[in-house]
């Protein structure tokens, strides 16, 4: 499925959107939250990276297999993540 | 890197074309998103620090992140975004067959990818000139780190990303034939991934 | 083995068929795209720093005969328990099969001409090749921090750490690529016919031990990026005077470090279920559980890691948490055990050396094993951390399990190789020796361990030395038998009886060919229509 053709607008158009959210997300900082700030910006940023993996990176036209190879390593992240958290925020 | 192994492999009898077009294709797909899931985790060391000392030291953070110009970080994720664009634009040219126009578009690659480290050179003598170094504090520390190690990335895809204009130059890629190029581009599109995360978590949370 | 004929056709000349050890000279090797060259040569390279360990190992054992500073000095005893624990780690025990064996016999088995990417495989070769003379000039100011590197000391030592951990970086880098060669390679390149449960039992644990080393060693890598980050730039990271924590460290080290422990078991368990039902003539029992215990045990071995740091002053939630995750390991590790023992039963057993090397295996990874479940029991091991108990468990899985499992590999591997049979003769009391001199040397340290030695000093209290002494004993044992084994080696590499395809007479891919098989394998890719463990079983 690799030769699948994203068109040239499709990829104007992402790259379009991933400027835009550059944008929200400097002008969220502005505005102050508290815990919240982290969390909007996080998910624009994750929502920034889905964007080019999805695109950029053709993961939509990929099988399971490469979406697999691709998911993996984070559920590795989160592992050590918990894993390391679960020492330091309890000691 | 591991699109180019698979194909024109001269040398001892048997290793040549050992795979079928398709398979070698499959292959070296399978193999660069292994690759990545590698940069994952050697990145995941870092971002795990990042979370244990913020947690730690929010104080420590929100002063650092004072200090780092949001302006020029800004500038240079649209600078990385787009040069990601011109990558996937390239890639595109060339399942088309058009060579000329994978050429230019790998040339503005570089170009931006050239102008990223130079917002970064700028951004680094201006820290050091403040007396800000790898040393001054954990927020420092996990700075130049980050951005460090990804500024090395940055420059890895531009010496794998030359090395495909250049062959590109000699003809080597085609409409039926281009593996290395949409392999150096999803690496590549990696390096900015990483940084989609690294602006925000360093210039914007205080 | 009469050395008239070969492969059922007479031998011109008494000339052996070379298959592809024909080409000779030295950019044969260096440039060689072949597989089961760059294998051998990682196996040369590994069992090199085996022998080079092993004598570190056996001055260690000479000195310790003794309670107080003796022959060396102190010093000299720290630097060189750490370059036996660093090479035996990081040169051999996780190298050696999966890169060693596994290069040679993954594309043999699933029926393919190379892997994947040959000259990433060529290329993994030198990088662990750049890696080792990095690490050979640190030794201008040697190692004396343990091979744990731990922070603060390893921070702060006139040792030469910061070049030590860039040859490490090096090391891990080539295992890197290898394991994402090797999982490229089984999902693309099997053989027609060859489905996931047809393959190899050696098969599913390399594709286990690959996760593992692609995701776990970049951890390692950026430990110890950080490591010389902080010693040359003054980063933070583990150094509390700067607000970093120490024990940061010690929690990626073991993220990468505890999972790397089942890199170096699981291949040799996956040999280990190739020779049991080749001596058994018995299909293998439990292939299914056998083969999802290998992927069970790569994964549950990266929720563990905390558990060698029980007395770091870790948190209670963590150590719990930790403490029976652990156990979660024993699961499937029994399974396996359990599994190889029922294949066994009412088989027709024989016994020769991989058969002796396996049940040794078997043996002596269940004592390593069980003791693991004393030190995962988080009371337990608070009593016995850092005793010489600790030394012994990991001297039973890693030389009991993993070295016992290359040993039983090499013994039945060697015929398709080198094309030549080894001698009985002399593997059998090699074996013996083998056998003995490691329980002698490591059984003792249990109970030194128990009775309270503590574990990395150069000097102990008198009343442990009558034990240390027997320990010592043991090692000479151990080191005669592994001499003996090598003597045979040599012997077989040059004047060993010529070795027909299929010397076992067991069913997997890699016996179809030739012994040495041909620079290209196969003939013929093969079609696969059956597993690899049909025996019919010697009808009683």
């Amino acid at each position: 499925m690799k030769e699948h053709d994203s068109g040239t607008r499709t990829y104007i158009v992402v790259w379009g959107a991933l400027v835009m959210l550059t944008v929200v997300t400097v002008a969220v900082s502005y505005v102050h939250l508290g815990m919240m700030n982290v969390f909007v910006a996080l998910l624009i940023a994750s929502a920034k990276a889905s964007l080019v993996a999805l695109f950029f990176m053709h993961l939509r036209y990929e099988n399971r297999l490469v979406w697999g190879f691709a998911l993996a390593p984070l559920f590795f992240l989160v592992l050590i993540v918990v894993g390391t958290l679960s020492d330091t925020l309890f000691r | 890197m591991s699109g180019q192994s698979t194909h024109h492999g001269p040398g001892a009898a048997g290793h040549e074309a050992h795979m079928d077009p398709a398979t070698a294709r499959e292959a070296a797909t399978l193999g660069i998103w292994t690759f990545l899931a590698t940069e994952v985790l050697l990145f995941g060391g870092l971002f795990t620090s990042y979370i244990i000392y913020r947690i730690k030291y929010p104080q420590i953070f929100y002063e650092g992140h004072l200090k780092l110009d949001h302006v020029l970080g800004a500038i240079n994720t649209v600078v990385l975004i787009g040069s990601s664009l011109t990558v996937a634009l390239g890639i595109a040219a060339i399942r088309k067959g058009k060579v000329g126009l994978l050429r230019l578009y790998l040339f503005l690659t570089l170009l931006l990818a050239g102008t990223f480290l130079g917002i970064k050179y700028v951004e680094y003598t201006e820290k050091f000139s403040h007396g800000l170094y790898p040393d001054t504090d954990i927020f420092f520390s996990l700075y130049f780190m980050l951005t460090g190690l990804h500024g090395l990335h940055v420059l890895a895809g531009m010496v794998l990303l030359g090395a495909v204009l250049f062959l590109a130059g000699r003809g080597r890629y085609s409409e039926s034939y281009h593996t290395p190029v949409e392999i150096s581009g999803l690496y590549w599109h990696f390096v900015d991934l990483v940084w989609i995360y690294l602006f925000p978590l360093l210039y914007l949370l205080g | 083995m009469q050395e008239t004929t070969w492969n059922g056709e007479p031998l011109k000349n008494g000339d052996p068929p070379r298959g592809y050890l024909e080409a000779k000279g030295f950019w044969a090797w260096a440039y060689t795209l072949d597989h089961k060259r760059i294998g051998v040569m990682y196996l040369y390279t590994t069992l090199f720093f085996f022998l080079a360990g092993g004598v570190f190992a056996l001055l260690i054992r000479i000195k310790l005969m003794f309670p107080g500073q003796h022959i060396f000095t102190n010093q000299t005893y720290n630097v060189l328990f750490t370059m036996h624990g660093a090479l035996m780690i990081f040169l051999f025990v996780i190298p050696a099969i999966p890169s060693g064996l596994g290069n040679f016999f993954i594309p043999l088995q699933i029926g393919a001409r190379d892997v994947a990417f040959p000259r990433i495989n060529l290329m993994s070769y030198w990088v662990f090749v750049a890696g080792i003379v990095v690490i050979l000039f640190s030794l201008v100011r040697p190692m004396d921090t343990g091979w744990t590197f731990y922070t603060p000391y390893s921070a702060r030592t006139a040792a030469d750490v910061t070049t030590l951990s860039f040859g490490i970086f090096l090391i891990g880098m080539s295992s890197i690529l290898t394991g994402l060669n090797f999982l490229v390679t089984i999902h693309k390149l099997r053989a027609p016919g060859m489905t996931w449960h047809r393959m190899p039992l050696f098969i599913w644990s390399m594709y286990a031990t690959s996760i593992i080393q692609v995701l776990a060693t970049p951890v390692v890598g950026i430990t110890f990026l950080l490591l010389a980050m902080e010693r040359v730039l003054g980063v933070g990271f583990f150094d509390p005077a700067k607000g970093g924590d120490p024990i940061l460290f010690q929690h990626f080290f073991w993220f990468y470090s505890h999972p790397v422990v089942y890199v170096m078991i699981l291949p040799a368990m996956g040999i280990i279920s190739e020779i049991v039902p080749a001596f058994s003539r018995k299909p293998i029992f439990g292939y299914k559980a056998i083969a999802y215990s290998s992927m069970a045990i790569a994964v549950f071995g990266f929720f563990v890691w905390g558990h060698h740091m029980f007395v770091t002053g870790m948190s209670g939630t963590a150590a719990i948490l930790f403490s029976l995750l652990t156990y979660s390991v024993a699961i499937p590790t029994a399974i396996k055990v359990f599994n190889w023992i029922a294949t066994m039963y009412r088989g027709s057993i024989t016994f020769e050396s991989p058969m002796l090397y396996a049940l040794t295996f078997i043996f002596l990874f269940v004592i390593g094993g069980l003791t693991g479940m004393y030190l995962g029991a988080l009371g337990a091991d608070i009593h016995v951390h850092d005793t010489y108990f600790i030394v012994a468990h990991f001297h039973y899985t890693m030389v009991g399990g993993t070295v016992m499992g290359l040993l039983a590999g090499l013994h039945y591997w060697f015929p398709k190789m080198t094309g030549r049979m080894l001698s009985e003769k002399m593997g059998r009391p090699a074996w013996l020796l083998i056998f003995i001199g490691f329980n002698v040397t490591f059984f003792t340290q249990f109970i030194l361990g128990f009775e309270g030695m503590p574990r990395r000093y150069a000097e102990y209290p008198a009343q442990y030395q009558a034990l240390n002494i027997l320990s010592t004993v043991g090692s000479w044992i151990l080191a005669t038998g592994i001499l003996i084994m090598f003597a045979n080696f040599v012997r077989g590499l040059f004047r060993g009886a010529l070795a027909p395809p299929n010397p076992w007479k067991a069913l997997s891919l890699e016996w179809e060919t030739g012994s040495p098989p041909a620079t290209e394998n196969f003939e013929e890719i093969p079609t696969v229509t059956d597993w690899p463990y049909g025996y019919a079983g010697r009808q009683t």
